[in-house]
């Protein structure tokens, strides 16, 4: 059973996957992993990104990571609006532990119910003429269909990640969530960062959508499968590191693919999670954490 | 005199339910009831660890889940009668609970909260799979013909029902009340100074734990006799966990009686949204007044209510 | 003081249940839980659309017994847990006559224990062998799967393939982690060992799962003859377009895939659906045109307009109509409400239906097995409307119904 190119083309839809969840973890891995907002709705506007790639791709036939690329400065917005309510509601108080995380799962719930209620559950999918093909090199089928968003997928996390190194406000949000002090000293302002940081991990949401749906088709209560994945994958990252949180997503698109290959795809959920429950256990700060 | 008032007030309410199924023949009645009944014990469980301790269970649908495979799978291997079915979930419930205890040596705040989450997502694949139990095909339970001298099984079971609510209530309540519940909220407001001063952490963890497995066990164990099927993706469904979160979170989460209040209410509220408009507008209704509450008043009407009787007395 | 409280809002909330409830009157209330929310929202709003045109048809020719019919439903929101409180609802604060099912197995199978004991009639919206467990001897199942439903499901597939030569050796079966896909795939497995085929592979994934390639090439990997494939709609497009960037080439394809008979679906894969052979339970083909049914579903097309269902309404809608048909023939022929009577006649007769004629054996399935199978032909990029028309979707088996031959081996 274990022949070579079974094991080749599971390794390669491995890779694809994992860069494909890496695009969806990557805006946690910046709330999440940085700025300590646990926001359990990310996958929720993972969803609301899939719904306006197919509305306009429906309406209009544009394609589905240009619409995805287009949404992103509204999900900017947007992110600095929830942000801000969450500030004041939370953060100021001190309460963001348990209020904060209970805030998220309620807005998880109201944007998927607003969906379904808006477009009901049917399974939506977007046109787009690559979907469908492959290339073929040797005994290795690479679908466009995956490799697509794996290219999006590394163009932005290394974008995102050069941003956070390179520039003066990506290493203020680097620095927000170690020291707030020194960054106050430095003469910006904590709130405004991460307000700011908050914006882009939302943005990042629409691209990500728009990757989902080229992939399969989405209905709204899809994103509730990607709570614990994405959130596997930051922490198995070691929080905010970016990179980190790029191995472990490749990590667990291989070892899903894998298990689905060899040992049938029903176990692939729980061996994803099983390890996350073990790197939880015995290494809390994750395969790349300090 | 606050106790006997508590006491009394459990004697009128039983007798109150006894009444009630002899004189309301409307079976729609208990079956709303039931509903209402299982949240409240799911909220009151889910307050102990989440309320009483400050840790977050995003988990819950998996305790119940659990109870509710428990008694199938018992059932259907010796043929267990309800009380022992009910025995036995809580016991595994239970273990399970204490099992994730042992998380909380390691994992704080968030962590602790994922891990609950991907713990419920591998039971769900566990029982997904597990042939005996139906497997991902669910499983049928049939009612049984007796139903002790109720005129029907869903007053038999609604009346169960009532008297595992008390009881947990009644848990609940002696837990607050006692050096443990007072441990526990000193776990709750700092884990460290707590266990500086003294304050066995790890054994009232474990203990809130297990209570919580168990009690959520408990309110599983009678589902699938209510329901007659059951599915892993109806057992395991999110919403029992959202529920669990919320009721306490709208209710209260500082005092014994405001999950029973979050229950009582949204409950209620669920079900008569339910058959007058339509049962996505529920979920929607729980999400909104879940952020409402606690954007804006985070201590839950028990919070509000304590305010304004604060503000009366100066 | 504060249990008193809660007593009190107990009490509060049942006289408002209460003061909901209304006395029986004049028209006949037919009660049932639909799934107009969650997963099966889809399927249970283009029911309801098809119930209600039936409504509207009985009382334009004057109601049934000379009473005027009422609907009584409520939302189940695809969640087993809700259906029991909405069937005792329906049956003792509303105080409906007759009940009908809500749509699928899962939202059937909780209503049953209560709908007997009150020994009710039950016509059912497809529900695959709830009856094998219940033995309940007022069921009646309007999907046409046949008196053993978990292996009359997919017989017609093996029947074709058996049909061909050389005859198919090898087999690979695939379903989803759910209810019904397992039953398929269950039977099929049956079907397979029972003729001697050899399973090459056999596996199931979860729901939830992202890309179908790996199992697309785990199966390719073990060169079956045939693949039975068990899905539902997002499991269904993914092994399709997954199939075809593959290349997995088996010579047949298909079988129990739930969601290749919506026209939104259909549309979106167009081409690719070219050779699968799957089961589907009306498509326009001229050997399906049974009295009445275009001008329903000109009724329904127009009625399902911007309502966000299926646009056809092939598949289920015209079922969602029969079994109202059932129920409201039975009634004018026994003139009476007597659920006994009703049953008696539901088993002896022939019903005349949108659906064609309709049989019920013992357990209360369909006599005989009308499960049909349809091969996509032609079918071209982007075009919804060709679906309308017979030419798409071939019915190869049963023979009674045959619109023409298979292409097999299965190619592009």
């Amino acid at each position: 059973m274990l022949s070579l190119d079974l094991f080749a083309n599971a390794i390669v839809a491995g890779v694809l996957l994992g860069g494909f969840y890496a695009a969806v973890a990557v805006g946690l891995a910046i709330t999440f992993g940085q700025l300590d907002i646990v926001n359990i709705a990310h996958p929720a506007f993972v969803i609301v990104g899939s719904y306006i790639a197919y509305i306009v791709n429906s309406k209009f036939g544009l394609d589905p990571v240009l619409i995805g690329v287009l949404a992103a400065p509204i999900f900017f917005l947007v992110g600095i609006a929830i942000y801000r309510i969450y500030y004041a509601a939370f953060e100021r108080t001190g309460q963001e532990s348990l209020s904060g995380l209970a805030f998220f799962f309620g807005l998880m719930f109201i944007i998927e119910v607003s969906l379904i209620l808006v477009y009901g559950v049917d399974y939506r999918l977007v046109r787009a003429d690559y979907i469908g093909d492959t290339i073929q090199l040797g005994f290795v089928g690479i679908p466009f269909r995956m490799l697509v968003p794996f290219v999006v997928a590394i163009t932005g996390t290394t974008a995102i990640h050069l941003y956070l190194s390179r520039t003066f406000t990506g290493r203020a949000i680097l620095a927000v969530a170690q020291d707030r002090q020194a960054l106050q000293l430095m003469g910006a302002d904590p709130v405004r960062i991460k307000q700011f940081a908050f914006g882009l991990a939302i943005a990042t949401t629409a691209i990500a959508g728009s990757l989902l749906i080229i992939i399969g088709p989405v209905e709204p209560s899809v994103g509730r499968l990607y709570i614990g994945r994405v959130f596997a994958i930051v922490v198995l990252g070691g929080m905010g590191s970016i990179p980190g949180m790029f191995i472990a997503a490749l990590i667990l698109g291989i070892v899903e693919t894998l298990v689905a290959t060899f040992m049938g795809p029903s176990w692939a959920p729980a061996v994803a999670f099983g390890l996350l429950l073990l790197t939880l256990a015995i290494r809390p700060s994750g395969l790349f954490g300090r | 005199m606050k106790i006997s008032v508590f006491w009394v007030s459990v004697v009128a309410l039983l007798i109150a339910g006894l009444v009630f199924t002899e004189v309301v023949g409307n079976e729609y009645y208990f079956t709303a009831l039931y509903v209402i009944l299982q949240a409240t014990i799911m909220a009151v469980a889910w307050n102990i660890l989440g309320g009483f301790t400050g840790y977050v269970n995003f988990g819950s649908a998996a305790f119940f889940a659990v109870g509710a495979y428990t008694s199938i799978a018992l059932n259907k291997a010796l043929g267990l009668p309800l009380p022992l079915l009910i025995l036995a979930a809580a016991a595994v419930s239970g273990l399970i609970g204490l099992g994730v205890g042992y998380l909380t040596l390691r994992l704080k705040g968030v962590y602790f909260a994922i891990a609950t989450l991907a713990m419920a997502i591998v039971l769900e694949t566990l029982v997904t799979n597990w042939a005996f139990v139906g497997g991902a095909r669910g499983a049928y339970i049939l009612t049984p013909e007796d139903h002790l001298w109720f005129d029907s099984y869903i007053h038999m079971l609604f009346m169960l029902m009532l008297v595992l609510t008390v009881a947990s209530v009644a848990i609940s309540r002696k837990l607050k009340s006692s050096r443990l519940g007072r441990g526990l909220a000193a776990i709750r407001d700092d884990e460290v100074a707590a266990e500086c001063a003294g304050v066995p952490t790890l054994r009232l963890k474990l203990i809130s734990t297990t209570v919580m497995g168990a009690m959520m066990g408990v309110a599983g164990a009678p589902y699938p006799f209510f329901v007659t099927f059951v599915d892993p993706a109806s057992a395991f469904n999110l919403f029992v966990a959202v529920n669990a979160i919320a009721m306490p979170m709208i209710g209260g989460t500082s005092h014994w009686i405001g999950p029973v209040i979050g229950a009582l209410l949204v409950g209620s509220m669920q079900e008569i949204t339910t058959v007058s408009v339509s049962s996505e507008l529920n979920v929607l209704i729980v999400g909104v007044m879940l952020v409402v509450f606690i954007s804006l008043a985070p201590q839950g009407i028990v919070g509000l209510v304590q305010k304004h009787i604060l503000k009366r007395r100066r | 003081m504060k249990t008193m409280m809660a007593i009190a809002r107990v009490l509060a909330i049942l006289a408002l249940m209460a003061s909901g409830s209304t006395l029986a009157q004049e028209p006949i209330k037919i009660g049932f839980s639909m799934a107009l929310t969650g997963g099966l929202a889809g399927a249970g709003k283009a029911a309801l659309i098809a119930m209600e045109i039936w409504r509207d048809d009985t009382n334009k020719k004057g109601g049934l017994l000379g009473r005027p019919v009422e609907f009584v439903y409520y939302d189940d929101a695809t969640q087993p847990a809700k259906v029991p409180s909405i069937y005792t609802k329906l049956l003792s604060v509303d105080k409906v006559d007759l009940v009908v099912s809500s749509y699928g197995t899962n939202e059937i199978a909780p209503a049953m224990p209560i709908v007997m004991r009150k020994k009710l009639v039950f016509p059912s919206l497809f529900g695959l062998a709830v009856n094998d467990e219940f033995k309940y001897d007022r069921y009646f199942q309007i999907m046409p799967a046949g008196p053993k439903p978990k292996t009359d499901w997919s017989k017609g597939f093996f029947d074709l393939a058996m049909a061909q030569k050389p005859k198919p050796k090898t087999i690979a079966i695939v379903s989803a982690d759910a209810e019904f896909a397992l039953n398929a795939a269950g039977g099929a497995r049956k079907n397979a060992q029972r003729l001697g085929m050899k399973i090459v592979y056999d596996k199931t994934y979860p729901p939830g799962t992202t890309d179908f390639t790996p199992i697309v090439r785990a199966i390719q990997a073990t060169k079956p003859d045939i693949v039975y494939v068990g899905s539902y709609p997002p499991g269904s497009v993914g092994m399709v377009k997954a199939a075809n960037e593959v290349g997995l080439k088996p010579k047949m394809f298909g079988g129990g895939m739930v969601g290749l008979q919506f026209a939104a679906i259909q549309k979106n894969l167009g081409p690719m659906l070219n050779g699968i052979v799957n089961y589907d339970f009306w498509v326009p083909e001229p050997t399906l045109n049974f009295p009445g049914v275009k001008e329903f579903l000109a009724k329904y097309q127009k009625a399902a307009k911007g309502k966000g269902v299926d646009p056809l309404g092939h598949y289920l809608p015209p079922y969602a109509y029969a079994y109202l048909q059932v129920l409201g023939q039975s009634v004018q022929a026994v003139k009476s409400l007597d659920q006994g009577k009703l049953a008696a006649h539901m088993h002896k007769t022939t019903f005349n239906t949108v659906v064609g004629k309709v049989k019920f054996g013992s357990n209360g399935e369909w006599a005989k097995s009308r499960m049909l199978f349809v091969q996509f032909r032609d079918v071209e990029k982007n075009n919804l409307e060709q679906f309308a028309g017979p030419g798409k979707r071939i019915v190869l088996h049963p023979k009674d119904w045959k619109s023409g031959e298979m292409i097999y081996p299965y190619k592009k």
